[in-house]
């Protein structure tokens, strides 16, 4: 992008914040500090709530990022929420671990085991690809419940945590689900606001073309899947330190990937926002409507073929779309300083053109 | 040696179910590129009609089988004139979802109305009646009607897609979507036909299923896989392939399940991975 004008008659200056971001970010950290006094003050449920929608989060992020920004959607990635949730125990039950520390390495032992796993998933494109994941999976539920040390299909508990107190275990659990959901977050945007970030959503929005200015799309899915993969790890290693107790069918339950899609779906694929609001969405739904047992599922199911027929840009896409709002804006804008009030603006993002406010 | 023979054989049959699972998700790859994840639900949802016809409309399994096939073309042209047509395009990510979705509304609404017991179809003793051969080996006279129906129907389809002007649309079609409009030719009708065909095959695989065993609501997400291994070991776009590949399905699920019970899918499941890495076009891929 050369600019034949000279610096020092420039009329225009390139802005990537936008007001809304600006606020997004300050609420985005008051939250984040009020959720680190919850042990404090909150109640057992509020902490024990909030971990669980930071499982929840985490895991449709990382399948948003593979599906929405990597073209890759999988049915699968419930293979890495068990392998997290297990690797972490065995580290912690048999290895002495903490808990608390085994679950960022359960996700670098995820993000290990998707180098291979990648060669033989690769082979399959588009909807093959989303079966032949989910076989995967089904690889891994039935080993680990073959394996009569690990419980088999009825499952084991995490033993490791006996010796210590409900509330620090309670309070510990909590921060690091915090830690976790501002790492994948802010890690997220500062990615994708990288050359490589800008890479990935060239590609998402044509891969053919990307490839043809000289991304590497091999290579980029690649480090996708492995980022993804990690990720969706993280997520269940801190769900399965917050339950206790894991089994084969709990861990590997296709559910888990049908409940990242949904919450993208619903929220926005191939945005950051998106997940954020479908999780929120998801939870209020499970917390009030959960007890309602198949209905419930029966409504999730539909709302997922509705929205994905009739708004398949997702909750996120339509409000950012008619209001122009972007709390996490990864492309740029070009301001025009001279004239005022006219503003101009160019995103680099090609799917969703922004008419900036003001 | 017997034994060996044996499960052999009982893989053969048991992979000839398989094949049969197979044939409509073939169909509907080959025409319309279309996955479809709800296959297997589909099959469990066809086996209730089927349950409802004769248990609760107390008709006779020849006449409910019939009536059962006529519905499931109905439902399949229905459902893909209606919702599928409108999601299956060149991105697979609208189509997965929604027969996602479909997939799990079909689970939970079974559920709701039947309860999560398995239903089994009463056959008057068809189903454990079986033929004796030489070495203690006895072959069911079930699975060998299976086998039969899934060799016809693997050349039903074969003879439609090679043979007839019908076939010629549906290979045109799937080639370009775009240039067969010039000819004259609907997308979006040619496509309900084929769902409405794959609907007949899923419809004889249901009822050949529900005589075999008890089926549950949530059984389809498993019937989905092995139906999409057989279509991917067999080579996509060959009928015959995805024969093959569903008897190759099981005969290895049923060396696992004679090792040990437990890892009898497993087995299954390794096969495809395997032969999906030493041989991704699947033994007998489409030449032309």
């Amino acid at each position: 992008m050369s600019n034949h004008m000279n610096v020092s008659e420039r009329h225009f200056e390139i802005r990537r914040a936008t007001r809304a971001s600006r606020v997004a970010v300050l609420v985005l950290l008051i939250v984040a500090v009020l959720v680190a006094s919850f042990p404090y003050w909150a109640g057992r449920d509020t902490l024990r709530d909030f971990t669980q929608i930071a499982a929840y989060l985490v895991f449709a992020m990382m399948w948003n990022l593979l599906a929405g920004y990597g073209g890759m959607v999988s049915i699968g990635q419930q293979a890495y929420f068990g392998i997290g949730g297990y690797a972490m125990l065995i580290l912690a039950n048999y290895g002495g671990l903490s808990p608390f520390v085994a679950v960022p390495v359960a996700g670098a032992i995820a993000a290990l085991v998707a180098v291979p796993v990648s060669l033989v998933a690769f082979r399959l494109e588009g909807g093959y690809f989303a079966i032949g994941t989910w076989v995967i999976a089904e690889v891994f539920r039935l080993t680990v419940a073959n394996l009569s040390w690990l419980g088999g299909g009825s499952g084991t508990s995490l033993t490791a945590l006996q010796d210590v107190p409900r509330s620090l275990r309670e309070s510990l659990t909590l921060w690091l689900a915090l830690a976790i959901v501002v790492a994948a977050i802010g890690l997220l945007y500062v990615f994708l606001r990288s050359k490589r970030g800008l890479a990935l959503t060239a590609m998402r929005d044509n891969a053919v073309a990307a490839n043809s200015q000289g991304v590497d799309v091999k290579r980029a899915r690649f480090g996708v899947y492995l980022v993804s993969s990690g990720g969706a790890a993280l997520a269940g290693g801190l769900y399965f330190v917050s339950n206790l107790r894991i089994s084969p069918d709990a861990a590997f339950s296709v559910n888990w990937t049908a409940f990242a899609i949904f919450i993208v779906m619903i929220g926005g694929l191939g945005t950051l926002e998106g997940p954020i609001i479908g999780t929120l969405i998801f939870f209020l739904l499970n917390k009030f409507l959960s007890d309602f047992g198949t209905w419930y599922l029966i409504g999730l199911g539909t709302l997922a073929i509705v929205v994905t027929m009739f708004f398949p840009q997702g909750l996120w896409g339509y409000v950012s779309r008619r209001f122009g709002l972007q709390l996490f804006p990864v492309g740029r804008r070009v301001v025009f300083l001279d004239s005022g009030s006219r503003v101009l603006s160019a995103r680099k993002e090609s799917a969703d053109p922004q008419h900036a406010a003001h | 040696m017997s034994s060996i023979v044996n499960i052999l054989l009982q893989g053969v049959l048991l992979g000839a179910l398989y094949a049969l699972f197979a044939m409509g998700q073939s169909l509907v790859f080959g025409v319309m590129r279309l996955t479809n994840t709800a296959h297997g639900d589909f099959i469990v949802l066809l086996v209730f009609v089927l349950f409802v016809l004769t248990n609760l409309a107390h008709m006779p399994l020849w006449a409910a089988v019939p009536m059962l096939i006529g519905i499931a073309f109905c439902a399949g042209y229905a459902l893909q004139y209606t919702v599928l047509n409108r999601v299956s395009g060149r991105d697979p990510l609208p189509s997965l979802v929604v027969t996602f979705g479909l997939s799990i509304v079909i689970q939970n609404v079974l559920q709701e109305v039947f309860s999560a017991d398995p239903r089994a179809l009463a056959t008057g003793g068809f189903e454990s009646m079986s033929i004796s051969l030489p070495g203690g080996i006895a072959l069911g006279l079930l699975p060998i009607l299976t086998l039969a129906v899934t060799v016809a129907a693997t050349l039903g389809l074969q003879w439609l897609f090679g043979r007839t002007p019908l076939g010629r649309v549906f290979r045109a079609t799937s080639d370009d979507r775009e240039i067969v409009q010039l000819m004259g030719v609907s997308p979006r009708r040619t496509f309900a036909l084929a769902m409405g065909i794959a609907f007949v095959l899923i419809a004889l695989a249901a009822t050949l299923y529900a005589m075999r065993t008890a089926v549950s609501p949530s059984d389809g997400p498993a019937l989905l896989l092995y139906a999409f291994e057989a279509v991917i070991i067999g080579g996509m776009g060959s009928f015959w392939g995805t024969f093959l590949g569903g008897i190759a399905l099981g005969v290895a699920q049923q060396i696992g399940f004679y090792i040990d019970p437990g890892w009898g899918i497993w087995l299954g499941h390794v096969l495809f991975l395997a032969l999906l890495t030493i041989r991704p076009q699947g033994l007998l891929p489409k030449t032309a």
